[in-house]
């Protein structure tokens, strides 16, 4: 026979010792968790802080910055090779400072990935969940919609896109990427809520009443939360790519607003690529270093979020 | 697996209609209208004005919708404005270009990406799994026109091992002209394999791992099958038609990619001519490539989810 206790039955200390007790039993907080992860790998903390460090300074440091002067061409500077007339990585071919440009088109193009990232992961999120919660219908004609999208050849619509809008900025380009790269987190997050919609606890909410909205972005968002930080960081790392591709290849931000993209399309010029090479080889390591950095973030992030992979003692 | 092939038919019609429509649409909202190249300095606005109203352009939008699909029936793209050449025999000249480079970099990258995902799945979890791994995720991370255009410096330029334009040298003639091509496709085929193997390798290696624990393959070993020969006869037979399969779907990819790979190394491609029909805006020839990518993306999506299907009656859709 059951014995029925009640709080009042518990003494305080009894309570409190339960109550630690039941603390330490528990499973760490995910934010726990992925902390123990990168203090166990010193490269990974190493990076982490290089990346966030990295953001913090491109973010802060083009306030100083006389943007206007520093676009302004200064034909006496022409081609300054690095180290020279106090041009820390030498001057382009309209004598403006590379290092100049490398800070303000980091800020731009760091700024848009995170902008991209934060509305194409929310949105396909969002998608992901909606879809594989309910099923049915609406999953069948979201997925009709998501077929769509990735029938579309996605460099060419931006590129259209940018074409008949002509008159935008750096926050309606971030909407226009946006529209076009929401899908792959949207497949993700769908075949992992069908997975998690089977369980018991889901089944369990439903039969006692509570709404499908508090089921999908209270109870199933969170147990999945560890693959969408995972994609998250992994999508910011590639949307990095997305920005300075289509600047590189003229449809992103306008060539007077510095990017890294428009920054490696000094490249195209030949005399550029082959004797000026700091014009644009700076801007790419700086891609490279990037994206290598942040992927690796990703991997530990990853790691964290797969309880048997973990380097971190429990 | 008929009714299945023929559901996915049947879904992509409607697909195709609201693709057009949507290329239809934007060709109209783009500044500009088809007679910007054609009329000269001579023609008065009362001229330009009769040529609009004869070629419909005052009509309802479903009206000129509907005659620019008769047309398209009829194998008739339209004309190129800056080309001053009819647009399907402009694409079929680019086409074979991208077919080349994109056939090209899919052979490179299935020979390399195969015995690497094989090598992973079989020492899983070891070294040559790791560094395998760490190579893929290095390869996938890095914004793959940064590659292209370090390539063409160090390749190109620097080394000056590969030429860094064109598609044939117009020099070329007889066995020269197949050379001269191979050439020029070398340098960003072999990029784009080197840093397009990781979802073939990802997939290969998965494959392998779950071949590794099955029944077959237990009762090969079991009967003896020398190590090498269960790899070699048993598993990777048995992984090559899902592999194929991802081909298709790598159609999407090489497509996308093919505007970066062409406008870096000056391939005329269709990638190349798309680039330059938005520099001239030549209305005609973007919307029909807008709409033969998209076409394509579709036919490789459909190959690919009909031979996965034969393969996989799981995922099948119903």
């Amino acid at each position: 026979m059951a014995v029925k206790t009640n709080q009042a039955d518990i003494s305080p200390e009894e309570l409190q010792r339960l109550t630690t007790e039941a603390n330490q039993e528990a499973a760490p907080s995910s934010t726990r968790i992925l902390w123990n992860e990168f203090k166990a790998d010193r490269p990974a903390l190493i990076s982490l802080i290089i990346v966030v460090g990295f953001i913090l300074f491109v973010m802060i440091a083009p306030i100083f910055i006389n943007s206007e002067k520093m676009m302004t061409t200064n034909i006496m500077a022409y081609l300054t090779p690095p180290m020279e007339d106090h041009f820390l990585l030498g001057a382009d071919a309209n004598g403006r400072s590379i290092a100049l440009q490398l800070i303000v088109g980091s800020r731009n193009s760091i700024g848009i990935a995170i902008g991209l990232t934060l509305i194409s992961s929310t949105f396909g999120i969002a998608w992901g969940l909606i879809s594989g919660y309910f099923g049915g219908y609406i999953d069948w004609g979201m997925q009709r919609v998501y077929d769509f999208m990735m029938m579309l050849p996605m460099t060419m619509m931006i590129i259209v896109l940018v074409t008949i809008i002509h008159d935008y900025n750096s926050i309606s380009l971030t909407f226009i990427f946006s529209i076009f790269y929401w899908m792959g987190t949207s497949r993700l997050i769908r075949s992992r809520t069908l997975a998690e919609t089977k369980k018991d606890y889901v089944a369990a909410s439903i039969t006692s009443g509570t709404g499908s909205w508090k089921i999908i972005f209270k109870e199933i968002m969170p147990n999945i939360s560890s693959l969408i930080i995972v994609d998250t960081t992994l999508s910011f790392a590639e949307n990095i790519g997305v920005e300075t591709g289509l600047s590189y290849l003229g449809f992103g931000l306008p060539p007077q607003t510095p990017s890294l993209g428009t920054l490696i399309a000094n490249a195209n010029d030949p005399n550029n690529i082959t004797q000026y090479w700091w014009t644009w080889l700076p801007a790419a390591i700086e891609i490279i270093i990037l994206c290598l950095a942040i992927s690796y973030i990703g991997q530990v992030v990853s790691r964290a979020a797969n309880a048997s992979q973990r380097r971190a003692e429990k | 697996m008929w009714k299945t092939i023929l559901r996915r038919v049947l879904i992509m019609i409607p697909e195709i209609i609201l693709l057009s429509i949507l290329v239809f649409l934007l060709a109209k909202a783009m500044p500009g209208d088809p007679f910007t190249g054609s009329i000269n300095p001579r023609s008065s606005a009362a001229q330009i004005e009769h040529l609009k109203q004869i070629n419909g352009l005052y009509d309802p939008w479903y009206q000129q919708y509907w005659n620019w699909v008769v047309h398209l029936f009829h194998g008739d793209l339209g004309q190129s404005y800056q080309y001053h050449e009819a647009v399907s025999n402009l694409i079929g000249d680019r086409a074979v270009n991208t077919l080349w480079l994109s056939a090209f970099t899919m052979v490179l990258t299935y020979m390399l990406a195969l015995p690497l995902g094989l090598y992973a799945g079989k020492h899983e979890g070891r070294l040559p799994d790791t560094v395998i791994r760490i190579y893929t995720y290095v390869t996938y991370c890095i914004p793959f026109f940064v590659i292209l255009v370090i390539g063409l410096w160090i390749f190109g330029y620097v080394f000056n091992w590969f030429p860094t334009t064109g598609s044939v040298s117009p020099t070329a003639h007889g066995m020269g002209v197949l050379s001269s091509r191979l050439e020029h496709i070398l340098l960003p085929g072999l990029l784009g394999a080197l840093f397009g193997t990781v979802n073939i390798v990802q997939y290969m290696r998965s494959e392998v791992i779950d071949a590794k624990h099955s029944d077959y393959v237990r009762t090969a070993r079991s009967k003896g099958v020398p190590n090498k020969d269960i790899y070699k006869h048993h598993i990777f037979r048995n992984s090559l038609l899902p592999i194929a399969a991802f081909g298709g779907y790598s159609i999407t990819g090489l497509l996308n990619g093919s505007i970066f790979t062409e406008t870096i190394f000056s391939y005329p491609g269709m990638g190349m001519l798309f680039i330059d029909s938005i520099n001239y805006r030549d209305y005609t020839v973007i919307t029909a490539l807008v709409l033969m990518f998209g076409i394509l993306n579709l036919l490789g999506t459909l190959l690919s989810d009909i031979i996965l299907g034969i393969v996989d009656p799981r995922i099948r859709i119903d």
